[in-house]
């Protein structure tokens, strides 16, 4: 993680989101987009209840025997003539490419786009070191022009509207041209990205799979820029998580029908590339070296802390693109490299709870998530999990526990709950002005943006009590 | 309300009324009409006056000791009925899918909380699917939209049920709601921690409301519809909105939420 030392509250970066006008715009094309395409690949999928049950239990498989893949995975990439490092942590992760970079004299590298990358600090620790990082994926392309975060796992520049993009790329291109439509814009990135590929000294890349039994690792995108920035540099690096084995390519398959579907709409990406060791003698391309750090960052520990379930997460997106609160704030109001859902059961694991204990409280528990999840991870589950952390270890707010604590007395009290109910609704009367009450004290959460109704006269069960009095 | 139609008619049913805490205080007459509606469909009922609330705030703060109690209390109140019917969709849904969760390590109570949970029924799908009920002489001359709650929707499975029943309410015709599966911002303590936010989806959800052009909005929880209600009034919109069941026990003619009478 590189957060910054000091960074605005949740609720500050939440305002700023709700007040920005073009973010809502982007967010809604983006989104809206990709939950009426996912909508007609599932329509049309008749198979996607029998393979999301596939899928779930693939990666429930891998992750209860991680010793075994982890060891035979590392077995079959060494023999394909792969370097495999193990990173217990992200700041180890990112010595570790680093020193191969140094090693390998590398001035300038590209990056295919890969969440593990951002979750490390990659991005930054290269900039630490000297190097030159080309962001090679469109989006990555843009924000790293923009100098912003990735505010989504799939879409990173969804913030940015195309007029917005095309006002960058007029900025920083060297020939951008008329910029006039989206594919003038595209045309002007890949004028600008082609030099840069063939120039790089090492291309870093993330995995979608690592595949246990062939030892390949293997990415999709939908601009053949990971092709490219693995393929001509003399060095390729993989950073991935340990979560991402599978245990052979056919597994591989079940779980790109439901990544991709999930993620787009479409039956498969247009690249979807498995690379399997350096280039052997005979190959026309492909790096001389191949290596693949290996990053536990927090994983095993999610596997004992009864977090497991999320270890399934293939980075889709859906969770994200359904999210009542995403749909609305979008990513960087979550201030984390995972946003939506599976961001806020994510980051209090990778930053610690107390910096983070919003996310989890930040969501209305609608479900959502969990129904259009294609390994179908029960999110509001885990979030309220985090919730009960929150609240046995004391960091709820005193307003909260005083409050929560009050209630929870007199409804265990009926004789006394009976009373103040009572009360209760009599004062808040007092308030209201024909049906209606447009303010009170203490309900200002409620009533600065909506009206309340006007409670009864006597609750149910005083008028419930009367009735049965009379014969 | 008319004689009514019923699959059981033989065997008289006893149950228990969850009226729920938010009934209690903000609108009685959903609960008036539950009774109604209960016995037209053949069934006895109690209304347990000891009960308070089924613990829903405490367990969505994390407060599981908090909610345990609270469990304890409404499983031995609610235990002696055949079943216990909830006008709330994610009232029920803590009493069937979290009271249970809440005693893996106390099998006693983990039996007495399944038990009770299998017979736990939110009060619109309790009427269809185990009363085979539907409304006779009940109509009302106008247009609606239909929320679905998302604890009832996805928790319960509630969907097609209400619309059943008051597809068979004369008069009336309801209207699609445009992104339907969606919240409507309210989440219980979410929408006064997190007002903003709040605001801004329950917004959307009334425009969509607004677009549809009808004259009330219908839903089965009355949390999500003091929510939309409350918007649309401070919008200035028009529509009325009532609790499904009372429109099915013929109050739709009666003051909608926030109307005095």
């Amino acid at each position: 993680m590189n957060a910054a030392p000091q960074r605005p509250s949740f609720d500050a970066r939440v305002h700023a989101a709700l007040g920005n006008p073009l973010l809502k715009v982007a967010i809604d094309r983006t989104t809206g987009n990709a939950r009426s395409k996912r909508a007609a690949a599932m329509a049309a999928w008749p198979g996607f209840a029998a393979a999301r049950e596939l899928g779930r239990d693939i990666k429930d498989h891998v992750i209860a025997h991680l010793d075994h893949y982890l060891v035979q995975f590392e077995r079959n990439a060494l023999a394909s003539g792969a370097q495999i490092h193990w990173a217990r942590n992200g700041p180890e992760a990112c010595e570790m490419v680093v020193a191969i970079c140094r090693k390998a004299g590398a001035r300038s590298v590209t990056r295919a786009k890969s969440m593990l990358g951002e979750e490390i600090g990659l991005p930054h620790a290269l900039e630490a070191a000297g190097i030159e990082r080309v962001e090679t994926d469109l989006a990555e392309h843009i924000i790293q022009l923009a100098g912003d975060p990735p505010s989504h796992i799939v879409w990173p520049a969804l913030h940015k509207t195309r007029e917005q993009v095309a006002e960058l790329f007029r900025a920083h291109h060297h020939d951008p041209g008329a910029l006039a439509s989206v594919e003038a814009m595209v045309a002007s990135a890949r004028h600008e990205l082609r030099s840069r590929f063939l120039a790089a000294d090492v291309g870093i890349s993330g995995a979608n799979f690592l595949v246990a039994d062939t030892g390949a690792v293997c990415t999709v995108t939908n601009e053949g820029n990971a092709e490219l920035t693995t393929t001509p540099p003399r060095v390729h690096i993989v950073t991935a998580g340990i979560e991402k084995l599978v245990p052979s390519t056919a597994h591989a398959m079940t779980l790109l029908r439901l990544l991709v579907r999930s993620a787009t709409g479409a039956e498969l990406t247009q690249y979807t590339t498995f690379h399997c060791g350096p280039k052997r003698p005979g190959d026309l391309d492909g790096p001389t070296e191949f290596h693949i750090v290996l990053v536990d960052g927090g994983r095993t520990r999610m596997l004992a802390e009864g977090l497991a379930d999320m270890l399934r997460c293939i980075r889709c997106g859906a969770c994200l693109n359904h999210c009542v609160v995403y749909r609305q704030i979008g990513g960087h109001a979550y201030g984390s490299t995972y946003p939506g859902p599976m961001g806020s059961v994510l980051t209090p694991m990778l930053t610690g709870l107390a910096q983070s204990k919003d996310l989890p409280r930040a969501c209305t528990l609608n479900g959502q998530c969990q129904e259009v999840c294609p390994v179908a991870i029960p999110l509001p589950t885990l979030l309220r999990g985090w919730r009960s952390r929150l609240w046995s270890s004391g960091l709820e707010s005193l307003t909260v526990r005083q409050g929560l604590a009050v209630w929870r007395f007199l409804a265990l009290h009926p004789a006394l709950y009976r009373r103040v109910s009572g009360w209760a609704v009599r004062i808040m009367s007092w308030f209201a002005r024909g049906g209606w009450i447009r303010r009170m004290p203490l309900a200002g959460g409620w009533t600065r943006e909506r009206d309340l109704p006007r409670p009864p006269d006597r609750t149910f069960i005083a008028q419930y009590r009367r009735r049965m009095r009379r014969p | 309300m008319a004689k009514d139609n019923f699959r059981q008619s033989a065997e008289v049913a006893r149950v228990g009324l969850f009226v729920t805490c938010l009934v209690d205080a903000m609108r009685p007459s959903i609960g008036f009409a539950a009774i109604s509606l209960l016995e037209a469909a053949g069934c006895r009922v109690e209304v347990p006056l000891e009960q308070t609330c089924c613990g829903q705030p405490a367990l969505n703060t994390g407060d599981l000791a908090g909610t345990r109690e609270l469990a304890q209390r409404t499983i031995t109140l609610f235990e002696p009925y055949d079943y216990i019917v909830v006008p709330s969709g994610s009232c029920a849904a803590t009493i069937r899918v979290h009271y249970p969760e809440l005693f893996h390590e106390e099998p006693h109570w983990r039996a007495r909380a399944d038990a009770l949970a299998a017979r736990t029924h939110e009060l619109l799908s309790f009427l269809v699917d185990v009363r085979g009920w539907s409304p006779t002489h009940v109509s009302l001359a106008a247009t609606a939209t239909y929320h679905d709650s998302c604890s009832g929707l996805r928790e319960l499975g509630i969907g097609s049920q209400p619309r059943r029943l008051l597809a068979a309410v004369d008069g009336l015709s309801l209207r699609p709601l445009e992104d339907n599966a969606t919240c409507c911002g309210f989440g219980g303590t979410f929408c006064v921690k997190y007002p903003a936010i709040s605001n801004a989806i329950v917004t959307e959800k009334a425009q969509h409301i607004e677009a549809t052009g009808a004259e009330l909005l219908l839903g089965g929880d009355l949390g999500c519809l003091m929510n939309m209600a409350g918007k649309l009034h401070r919008r200035g919109s028009g529509v009325r909105a009532f609790h499904a069941a009372e429109v099915l026990a013929g109050m739709g003619d009666g003051p909608a939420i926030g109307e005095v009478p």
